[in-house]
């Protein structure tokens, strides 16, 4: 949220004067992102909150998909019922094929004019902050981005957004009182992915987009994707080992490379060392990095500053490793260990091996 | 073709900005140049300002210039390890506008005074560092900066670039810095809500206290300590001599850590959050110390000509007097038609001579030495009088009488007669 | 060419603390900066002058303390600074904000035809990088955010094609102008600007609008009054309640440390001895 001077919240209880047309809008939305015949998985996770947020209104939770003909689109509706979708919006047309912001947008204007969600949620990617943006000021209604968390205000049945500001020094509470619909984007696994059961709805409601190729003005040439082989696949990581300033050269940064292979673990880094160009971007745990919720985070020479915190502290089990007994990640590590971190990684390279070792031999 | 001034201003702290202010503003086209991303960008820490030297720079300051306190009282503590004895001064007379001294907090300070300076009229550019001087001959013309481009030449450059002046040194008009002629000192900013500071120091919105400390805090080592109150936090702060440190390789961390466990000073910090630390190098040569502070073409102001008043702890005062006063040499050469020769020049220090700056360093130019080779003043003198206020104070059935003989008999146990007379003689020696 | 980069000055959000009582923002002291990403897509529009020729407005909505930013911005090059500033402004959101940037690049436009508008890819303050795809609807421009690398530019047809940041990989997409770019940090490095340009920038008179220059025609649609979202609440992350295990034994040698907190975990985290033993190699 841009701030031009610091904004007063506003006091507790506040009279909404909602439009009767806007207070009719009803039903929560999860737009599905699905590119290149894959889903991001983000787009479950959001159907799992949206799911709360449905119950707690009492309204319907719907999927939205837009993607180009075929048997890909078809397969992201059917999954959005196993994540608990009571209906999906489908909009099928070769235009959608690769993501444009013009074509998706319309197409999810026009879903929206018609059938007036109250509250419309996106995963924040570069896809769903290109989107979601064009499509708020579309309709001329508020966005709350990277949210993270959400709740319901049945007081005045407005969405309660909340959200970092600052670099994560504080928190704010955001809502759009006298707009609809209300739309919020939040980051991959900042929300936890919901369990995949049975569908107890398989309905479909399919609109065109009334779009044609050639008035479109902006053309995908090609795609060139990533090669994958080196690129770090942290997000979805269930063990990860990171380093920070405390590693001082970086030679020692591979001291983290040895233990994340031992532990068959990702690696990750602050920002700082990214900068200095020890290791690639994606490779960023932090604000304006990747958030990270694995089961175990090793976090070596880390200070534990808020702008590496919000992008792991949802960690299951977090291990601080730092030579300052007063550095910040001991406020909110699992376990601690304060020394060096160049003798102590070793160490525990040497340790788990050994473990593993054993019970290998064991099992 | 390279840009030419009337006067270069190399930095933008109390000196260097009371010196392009006052050029300036008397039509001298002035061009300043401070290294930080902004005037005071690095700085935000508490300090003293001193109204005098500002009032006759800007003599409307109090209009809109950040202030926090105005000081009511000061407080003079010798500390031993677990008690002090100390003196207060409190009056009326500092609590009635006009105020004499203020506590501020540089960061907003410096670009408050920095907004005036450029409303005068001079050309302040940041984020460039003056890597040298030009000379022809023995006499500077200009400067060269890091900045493609970056020579630019005038008739005058005014040296306001803080004590560890590297310009100077590598133009060669003074020598390493001597670490016996600095001291190194850090300082705390600790938060706590305005009500709080205001019963706690007994003082009412707006007043401030600021408490000068020495003795067993420097654990024998030549220096002070300090606490200033701002409007909602507290600057904490103890420094020593460079040279004592490295010889008891201790660091000013360390001491202040101690300091914060002091039972006089944690019950005023308690329940504070501390948000800032730095450190930073105070002049505490002397007279003694002073450098060369003028030659063909250039002057220095500040804390890069070691004007600092150690013995009363004033430095910001005698920055801005001598920013200005160098400002007003070169005003007054101009109006002449005189150039900025060395001769011409020592117009500046004959007017530092007959100013308190001057003085002032002069009457305690023996100081530094005497406070050097008489660590007792740090240690056991602190100790002696605390324990003189403890056995005179404690009433414990022994008679005043022979009180009295414990207090001469330790006293003199500890320094001998003569080291007594000899102390109290050095003591006297260095004030005067 | 005409290029019109939209920056930010903001506090810098690493510097920024948390008053400990008031648990509001503490600005005194925090030096305000250019958004450090809007200085990639400046870069990146000076480089595209340096190549093609043309000039480069720079613009930001804010406070008058923002003239700092805008001379910055200057002295990297930037022929024309204009400073949106008025207090009917305070209080917006990212809506209202777009709503006055639209209509100060309209204002723009109208002396000198604009080609290209550039920001960067979001701010360190909001974070929501919705400023500039709002912009780009307001004026009905084609919208590229995430731009990895301006590939071409023909200024002759009109059109140009860049790489695109997705998920995954890399689109190379063509447009037509104009219309506007959002870059990514790490597209370029920035230039260290000459004497010359520091004396430029700080004697250059900067054009300040207030909401009637701006051509603002809605004075519904800034400041608080045209901002949907509102804050209701502002407070500090709660530490959390659990202390760390702090890992120590007799002689803490890193060996006996390592060992103790090995057993530790898995004794406490079956779960995860299982998921180590399972993948690792």
């Amino acid at each position: 949220m841009s701030d031009v001077a610091p904004k007063k919240p506003a006091s507790g209880r506040r009279k909404v004067e909602l439009d009767p047309r806007l207070a009719a809008y009803r039903g929560v939305w999860v737009f599905v992102e699905h590119e290149r015949g894959a889903t991001h998985p983000v787009s479950w996770e959001l159907l799992g909150e949206g799911r709360k947020l449905a119950d707690q209104l009492g309204v319907e939770l719907a999927a939205v998909v837009l993607g180009p003909p075929g048997p890909p689109i078809r397969y992201a509706c059917e999954e959005a019922f196993h994540y608990g979708a009571d209906l999906c919006y489908l909009i099928e047309d070769p235009v959608l094929r690769d993501y444009r912001n013009e074509p998706y947008t319309k197409g999810l204007t026009a879903l929206v004019d018609k059938y007036q969600p109250e509250i419309v949620l996106l995963g924040a990617t570069t896809l769903g902050r290109d989107l979601a943006g064009s499509i708020a000021t579309t309709l001329a209604t508020g966005l709350t981005a990277d949210c993270t968390e959400l709740n319901i205000d049945l007081e005045n049945r407005s969405l309660a957004a909340t959200r970092p500001t600052f670099g994560g020094s504080l928190l704010c509470t955001i809502q759009t009182l006298n707009y609809r619909p209300q739309m919020a984007t939040v980051r991959p696994r900042v929300m936890q992915l919901p369990e995949r059961v049975e569908p107890h709805s398989r309905r479909v409601i399919e609109e065109p987009l009334d779009l044609v190729e050639s008035s479109i003005i902006t053309k995908v040439l090609e795609y060139i994707p990533d090669d994958r082989q080196n690129e770090a696949q942290l997000a979805y990581a269930d063990i990860i080992v990171s380093g920070g300033r405390g590693l001082k050269r970086i030679e020692n940064f591979q001291l983290v490379w040895d233990l994340a292979r031992v532990l068959g673990a990702e690696v990750g880094a602050t920002r700082p060392l990214i900068q200095a160009g020890w290791v690639t971007a994606d490779r960023q745990v932090g604000q304006t990095g990747k958030t990270v919720r694995p089961k175990l985070y090793i976090a070596a020479g880390i200070s534990g500053a808020i702008q590496h915190r919000v992008g792991m502290d949802a960690s299951d089990v977090i291990i601080a490793i730092n030579e300052d007994a007063n550095a910040q990640i001991f406020d909110f590590a699992t376990y601690a260990i304060v020394g060096d971190a160049m003798q102590i990684l070793p160490a525990l390279t040497e340790a788990f091996s050994q473990h593993l070792a054993t019970i290998r031999r064991a099992g | 073709m390279p840009e030419k001034f009337d006067v270069i201003v190399i930095g933008a702290g109390p000196s260097g900005n009371a010196a392009a202010y006052t050029a300036a503003k008397a039509g001298l086209k002035v061009l300043q140049i401070e290294r930080g991303e902004s005037p005071g960008s690095k700085n935000v820490q508490g300090a003293i300002l001193y109204s005098d030297a500002l009032e006759k720079i800007i003599p409307d300051f109090r209009d809109d210039a950040p202030l926090e306190r105005h000081l009511i009282e000061q407080r003079m503590w010798m500390m031993d390890d677990e008690s002090y004895v100390g003196s207060t001064f409190r009056s009326q007379a500092f609590n009635t506008p006009p105020y004499n001294r203020y506590t501020i907090i540089r960061a907003q300070f410096d670009k408050w005074f920095s907004k005036r300076v450029q409303d005068a009229g001079a050309l302040v550019i940041c984020e460039t560092t003056v890597t040298g001087l030009h000379m022809d001959g023995a006499r500077v013309v200009g400067i060269q900066t890091d900045r493609s481009g970056g020579s630019v030449y005038a008739d005058a450059v005014v040296l306001a670039d803080g004590v560890n002046s590297l310009l100077a040194k590598k133009a060669g008009f003074r020598g390493e810095l001597r670490p016996r002629d600095v001291a190194l000192a850090v300082k705390e900013i600790h938060f706590l809500p305005e009500t709080t500071i205001e019963s706690r120091f007994n003082i009412g919105p707006d007043e401030g206290v600021a408490i000068e400390m020495a003795g067993k805090i420097t654990q024998g080592m030549v220096g002070t300590g300090f606490l200033y109150t701002n409007k909602e936090s507290l600057t904490l702060g103890v420094g020593c001599l460079l040279s004592e440190l490295r010889a008891q390789r201790i660091t000013p961390h360390v001491l202040i850590e101690k300091m914060k466990e002091h039972p006089a000073i944690r019950p005023l910090i308690e329940g504070g959050e501390m948000k800032e630390y730095c450190a930073h190098l105070i002049p505490e040569g002397g007279y003694n110390a002073i450098p060369p502070i003028h030659g063909d073409g250039w002057l220095m102001v500040g804390d890069a000509g070691m004007f600092v008043n150690s013995v009363h702890r004033e430095g910001s005062n005698l920055a801005m007097t001598t920013g200005w006063l160098a400002a007003q040499t070169l005003i007054e050469l101009r109006n002449e038609g005189k150039p900025s020769s060395a001769a011409n020049l020592a117009r500046y220090r004959q007017k530092l001579d007959q100013s308190f700056v001057m003085k002032d360093m002069k009457k305690y130019r023996d100081m530094p030495a005497v406070l050097e080779k008489n660590p007792q003043f740090f240690t056991q003198y602190p100790e002696l009088i605390n324990r003189a206020a403890h056995t005179m104070l404690l009433v414990d059935g022994t008679d005043k009488k022979s009180k009295e003989r414990d207090v001469r008999k330790r006293f003199i146990q500890k320094r001998s007669r003569f080291g007594l007379i000899g102390d109290a003689f050095k003591l006297w020696r260095a004030f005067e | 060419m005409h290029i019109v980069v939209c920056i930010k000055q903001v506090p810098d959000s690493a510097q920024i603390r948390v008053h400990p009582v008031h648990n509001t923002i503490m600005r005194q002291g925090v030096p305000a900066i250019i958004n450090p990403y809007d200085l990639f897509a400046l870069e990146e529009a000076l480089r595209l002058k340096d190549r093609y020729g043309g000039f480069v407005t720079v613009l930001c909505m804010g406070p008058s303390q923002a003239d700092a930013a805008l001379r910055k911005a200057l002295s990297f090059g930037a022929d024309d600074a204009i400073l949106v500033s008025d207090r009917a402004f305070a209080g917006s959101d990212t809506l209202a904000t777009s709503y006055a940037l639209a209509a100060a690049v309209k204002q723009i436009h109208r002396d000198m035809p604009v080609d290209l508008v550039f920001a960067g890819k979001q701010t360190i303050d909001g974070d929501t990088a919705q400023v500039g795809p709002g912009i780009a609807k307001r004026l009905g421009l084609q919208l590229l955010t995430y731009v990895a690398k301006i590939a071409a530019l023909d200024l002759e047809q009109r059109e140009i094609t860049i790489h695109r940041r997705a998920e995954g990989g890399v689109q190379l997409l063509k447009t037509e102008l104009p219309c506007l770019v959002t870059v990514l940090e790490g597209i370029n490095e920035m230039r260290f600007a000459t004497m010359d340009d520091m004396f430029r920038a700080a004697r250059h008179p900067l054009k300040i609008w207030d909401k009637a220059a701006a051509g603002i025609e809605d004075l519904g649609k800034i400041g608080l009054k045209g901002s949907p979202t509102v804050v209701s609440k502002v407070f500090a992350p709660q530490p959390k309640a659990r202390k760390a295990d702090v890992i120590e034994t007799h002689g803490n040698t890193p060996k006996d440390l390592a060992a103790t907190l090995v057993t530790k975990l898995f004794s406490h985290h079956p779960q995860i001895e299982r998921q180590i033993a399972g993948m690792a190699s």
